[in-house]
């Protein structure tokens, strides 16, 4: 599904991406880690088609359509989510009106017409139960007053209501309490399925307890230095990241 | 990887033209040029005025002369040369029309365009059309609907001659002859404008709404808007305009009065589109309005405005809260894009007891233009228990235009509170990109973000206007971010 190969991204000509190779096919979830400062959120940026990073070399495919040339929003017609680290505030648009623009643009990218409005009120009822959030929150200006567990849940909320194939994961964890957190991993195992895949960016292990990884990628100055199964985050867990700077920079 | 910058924003918003800049010929009556006691006299006379009218705007005509046009706003422009304008022009289709068949089609066709035809209005939204077209009123409805309440709606020209105790008793009384350079203007020269009187205890059954518009080269317009709610009476008003595009500068200088006698209330909703000039500045409409309403006691006044157009804008929607317990609302959003320049806000004149105001102000810019607030919140000694709460917002698009807030604020009786708010922000690229992410272009999202921000005001707009103010700030900002 995702294929990236040999991938150097900068910005502001700082070097950040330094060959970056990665395959997620359907089915999958894989995981990518790394000490703070390795490009993890770079990574995520870059393949959502954030324009600050300037791709050097290398490229990104979607079911082997090349990404390059597209704008953010077409990245997303084409089914790529990114759920923010921090996402941001729009004051005075309610969460349900923020959805239905957004539903209804990526439906315009495929000459579809509007979602109907029936359908949509269904659809909203059906995924808030899915993340135990309450109607009122929809109501709500964009992340406006948020706590940070309500903010990521809302990311959630928004994933599952775009059925992306791809879907990002950046720092979801950060922030939640062990409630959010079983609430959200729960969310995002329910919308998993054998035609999409998962990417999901963590500095700790203890997301990938509920959001069980088929692949774990170290991510280390720009380079994903090892590749293992699940049992690779649990031992970064115990030794932390030192042992892989070291066995890096030896 | 596509980049979007923000310079090919600006250069897409400079491409752009003015959505409603065409031009309609309808053969006109136009007077020559200039101003002087033999104009005023011919307006009078063209209209077939009464004496007292007359001698009204000669008297107003005499406090012009002695007066200075004000320079305290915070605009710059080139002054108009009031005697390169001509004070009158009418559309030659003299008679009235019973129906729409009889109407100049060219005029017809121009509604269209404007999205605006009189038929589909007629029958869709239950609005009564008192439709300017220059000076003259060339197309009343619903005129019978509202005679069995014992509502007039009809154009002031008609009212100076079927209603003219009405007219004289308030005339001026709210907004003076000498009140200031250009309601003095207006005074001595104004060519038509409406005129509403809601009887005792009366709940108008439609929103009453009057399209302006400028439609001679050359030919300064002069509303003049009277409104009178008598006592226990509800009136909503709204008034929408958009003018042709043209190279030499318009002046528009209407005066809105507005009486709201002991627990009445009247709405006042404008949406302002007149044209703005071009990208480097060039042409566009001067709107310097006067718009004043006296609440007497336990009656409301709220003015709503969605401002637009216009190359520079002064204009100060306001109350005087003379009754007690009466109340004042002003909510507002100015757009200005490319060189607009608008100074607008309200006076909030508290004389009464227990009176109250609301003012919410959204001020957006983009381009170079520049956006002010000025407001004025007056307490007098003997209102007692007054409140006041303001809120002034801001938002930027880019690094090249200005938001300035200049709130005044005089309290003469220490019972009052006031409370004043006011933010500035920015249109952040993260907001930008966040949408973009949901697969919403840059376009869509900055109408988001500023649909969100205007939601407060937008939401006090009546149903159909706000459809149709929301589209316009969308026109409006088409391209620019920051």
């Amino acid at each position: 599904m995702l294929k990236i190969n040999n991938l150097h991204a900068s910005v502001e000509d700082k070097s950040i991406l330094k060959g970056i190779n990665l395959d997620v096919k359907a089915g999958e979830v894989h995981a990518i880690m790394g000490p703070n400062g390795s490009g993890k959120s770079t990574l995520a940026s870059v393949i959502a088609g954030k324009e600050d990073y300037e791709v050097e070399k290398g490229e990104i495919t979607l079911e082997g359509e090349d990404l390059n040339d597209l704008a953010a929003e077409e990245r997303a017609h084409k089914g790529i989510f990114l759920s923010f680290q921090y996402p941001v505030e729009i004051p005075g648009v309610s969460v349900t009106n923020f959805m239905k623009t957004s539903i209804n643009e990526n439906r315009k990218a495929k000459g579809l017409e509007d979602m109907p409005a029936k359908d949509m009120l269904k659809m909203i009822r059906e995924k808030s139960e899915l993340l135990e959030i309450d109607r009122k929150f929809l109501s709500r200006s964009l992340n406006e007053g948020f706590s940070g567990g309500e903010k990521k849940r809302n990311e959630i909320f928004q994933m599952a209501m775009l059925e992306p194939k791809l879907a990002i994961l950046d720092e979801t964890d950060s922030g939640l309490d062990i409630d959010a957190l079983r609430i959200v991993a729960n969310g995002v195992n329910k919308l998993k399925s054998k035609d999409n895949a998962v990417v999901v960016i963590t500095h700790y292990q203890r997301l990938l307890d509920y959001i069980v990884p088929d692949f774990v990628h170290v991510l280390y100055n720009g380079r994903i230095v090892k590749s293992g199964g699940k049992e690779l985050a649990h031992e970064l867990e115990e030794k932390g990241y030192d042992w892989i700077k070291e066995e890096v920079d030896a | 990887m596509s980049k979007y910058t923000e310079d090919d924003l600006r250069e897409e918003l400079k491409t752009k033209e003015y959505e409603y800049g065409f031009y309609t010929d309808i053969e006109s009556e136009t007077f020559p040029v200039g101003l002087n006691e033999d104009i005023v006299r011919a307006i009078s006379k063209k209209k077939e005025e009464p004496q007292w009218m007359t001698d009204w705007r000669l008297e107003a005509f005499a406090t012009w002369k002695e007066m200075k046009e004000p320079e305290w706003a915070n605009v710059n422009y080139k002054k108009p040369d009031f005697q390169a304008i001509s004070y009158y022009s009418a559309p030659n289709s003299k008679p009235k029309y019973d129906s729409l068949d009889e109407v100049d089609p060219e005029l017809l066709a121009t509604f269209e365009k404007l999205g605006i035809s009189l038929d589909e209005q007629k029958k869709l939204s239950g609005v009564a059309m008192d439709v300017v077209v220059d000076s003259v009123s060339v197309a009343t409805t619903f005129k019978k609907t509202l005679g069995e309440k014992g509502i007039i709606f009809m154009s002031i020209s008609e009212a100076i001659k079927e209603h003219p105790e009405l007219v004289k008793k308030y005339l001026g009384t709210i907004v003076p002859q000498k009140d200031n350079f250009y309601a003095a203007l207006n005074s001595a020269v104004f060519s038509d404008g409406s005129f509403c009187y809601i009887p005792k205890g009366v709940r108008c059954p439609m929103e009453l709404s009057t399209y302006f518009r400028i439609n001679q080269a050359g030919t300064g317009q002069f509303e003049r808007t009277l409104v009178i709610a008598d006592e226990g009476s509800y009136v909503s008003y709204l008034e929408g305009c958009t003018a042709p595009s043209r190279d030499e500068n318009q002046l528009h200088a209407a005066v809105v009065e507005l009486i709201a006698l002991d627990d009445a209330e009247i709405k006042y909703s404008t949406v302002q589109n007149w044209y703005p000039g071009n990208a480097e500045g060039k042409g566009g409409v001067y709107n310097f309005v006067t718009k004043r309403g006296l609440c007497e006691t336990n009656s409301k006044i709220s003015w709503t405005q969605v401002e637009t157009g216009s190359a520079v804008t002064w204009k100060y929607p306001s109350c005087v809260l003379k009754g007690d317990n009466s109340v004042g609302e002003f909510y507002s959003i100015a757009v200005t894009n490319n060189y607009q320049q608008a100074d607008t806000g309200t006076k909030m004149i508290h004389l009464g007891k227990n009176t109250k105001s609301t003012i919410i102000s959204k001020g957006i810019s983009a381009g170079k233009s520049q956006n002010s607030y000025r407001g004025l919140v007056q307490i007098s000694s003997r209102a007692e228990n007054a409140r006041n709460f303001s809120q002034c917002d801001s938002l930027l698009m880019g690094n090249e235009c200005g938001a300035h807030t200049f709130p005044y604020i005089e309290v003469k009786n220490k019972t009052a509170q006031i409370e004043h708010e006011a933010t500035t922000s920015k249109i952040g690229e993260d907001q930008i990109f966040y949408c973009n992410q949901r697969g919403i272009d840059t376009e869509k999202a900055i109408a988001l973000i500023v649909n969100g921000f205007s939601k407060e005001v937008l939401n006090k707009l009546p149903m159909e206007f706000a459809v149709e103010a929301q589209k316009l700030l969308e026109i409006s900002l088409e391209g620019s971010v920051g």
